[in-house]
């Protein structure tokens, strides 16, 4: 069986992420039950071993909190637009499956965009198309073309938002690259 | 206050409750009662919650994360297996 | 007012608006015309409702260390949440679960027809 070492630096974010569930678990910071849970976290990772996610090579700590502001503003937003749609439309309400390509092909990207869009208001992915990444959304309350194309650059921008997160340079540059046009 | 939340909230679940259960009874495919289960158990989550934070204990904690745990293991199992019978039946 | 008045005001009104998304999903799955916005209507209130009422027990436990496991807790939530919702939304569209006339536009249907025809002559098992 080959496996493809993986560097300490790709394996830290999930490690990072481990000790955090230990400690929480344990409710308990200390030094010693964050050693305990780190040791545990190398061992686990090292015999229940995964295909790595591979990852960007960067994080934007700047972009990444207002982003995250601005997605539970959306969750909220997502929630009163379920309640009024339930309880005024009812139903009559009418939706629709909309194709949107993505610019990124990492699974990551594409994941994460994935899950950030099924949590905001009026979209839900039906289906993933790996190989050209595109997203299957259904958008509910979606009537004619012009919310489509609505919905189609909410989409895009929640992605040129991830990609400022954590795409890659590549990614990043071409991205820029697109605004500027 | 807190038991007048404690009123108010028992009759907004209780109600939630009962709307998903009508809904478990009646619904018609196997994927909508899917849903209103995974609905209802949502529904016990929160109540679980709202008798913590009144009675300010931290027991339920580990059920709640089981419970959600379950919902979506249960709904991914049964999401798998009506897709795997339709292929199933299509190629039979 | 005292700062524990305050709290325990703020707890309740997060209680009791959580209460209400618990409602708002069940009216959604009473009223909404077929699953797919049923599936709206389970998924998204939910996420709100256990956000809302995991910051009502922080703040009533009045500790620090409970919020990291609620925040666990909320995150698992996140996690898992849209991940069923997609596995119950692909295998519904694949049953045939959708009523077209209450869809504004389909653009999967061309391409699902397309897999299938290629599926049916070189039978290619795609998953």
């Amino acid at each position: 069986m080959s496996r493809k070492r993986i560097s300490l630096r790709q394996e830290l974010p999930l490690l990072v992420w481990l000790v955090f569930v230990w400690g929480a678990l344990w409710q308990n910071f200390s030094p010693g039950n964050l050693l305990f849970g780190a040791l545990i976290a190398v061992l686990v990772a090292r015999i229940f071993y995964l295909p790595p996610v591979e990852l960007g090579g960067r994080f934007n700590v700047l972009r990444a909190v207002p982003f995250a502001l601005i997605f539970l503003g959306k969750v909220v937003a997502a929630s009163f637009q379920v309640l009024y749609l339930a309880v005024v439309r009812g139903p009559d309400v009418v939706s629709a499956i909309v194709a949107v390509p993505l610019r990124s092909h990492s699974d990551l990207l594409v994941t994460a965009t994935g899950h950030v869009i099924s949590l905001i208001p009026g979209s839900l992915v039906v289906e993933v198309d790996r190989s050209t990444s595109t997203l299957y959304i259904h958008g509910i309350n979606v009537r004619n073309a012009e919310d489509a194309a609505k919905l189609r650059k909410e989409v895009r921008d929640t992605e040129a938002g991830l990609i400022r997160i954590m795409g890659t340079k590549d990614e990043l540059s071409a991205l820029t690259q697109e605004i500027a046009a | 206050m807190m038991q007048t939340v404690l009123t108010v909230t028992a009759v907004v679940l209780s109600l939630a409750a009962a709307g998903a259960i009508v809904r478990i009874g009646r619904g018609p495919s196997l994927l909508d009662r899917v849903l209103a289960a995974d609905v209802l158990l949502a529904i016990f989550g929160a109540a679980l919650c709202i008798d913590m934070a009144v009675n300010r204990h931290l027991n339920n904690l580990m059920l709640l994360v089981a419970i959600s745990l379950i919902g979506f293991v249960g709904s991914v199992t049964v999401a798998r297996f009506v897709a795997e019978r339709r292929e199933g039946a299509r190629e039979s | 007012m005292n700062p524990e008045t305050l709290i325990d005001a703020v707890s309740a009104v997060f209680m009791v608006i959580g209460a209400l998304m618990s409602l708002a999903a069940a009216i959604g799955l009473l009223r909404f015309p077929d699953l797919m916005s049923r599936m709206h209507a389970a998924t998204k209130p939910q996420v709100l409702g256990l956000f809302l009422l995991l910051a009502a027990l922080g703040l009533q436990m009045r500790t620090w260390w409970v919020w990291p496991v609620l925040l666990v807790a909320w995150l698992f939530q996140l996690l898992t949440v849209p991940v069923s919702a997609h596995m119950v939304g692909r295998a519904g569209y694949r049953t045939k679960h959708l009523h077209p006339e209450l869809l504004s536009s389909d653009e999967l249907e061309a391409v699902v027809q397309k897999a299938a025809q290629q599926a049916a002559t070189h039978g290619v098992d795609d998953d």
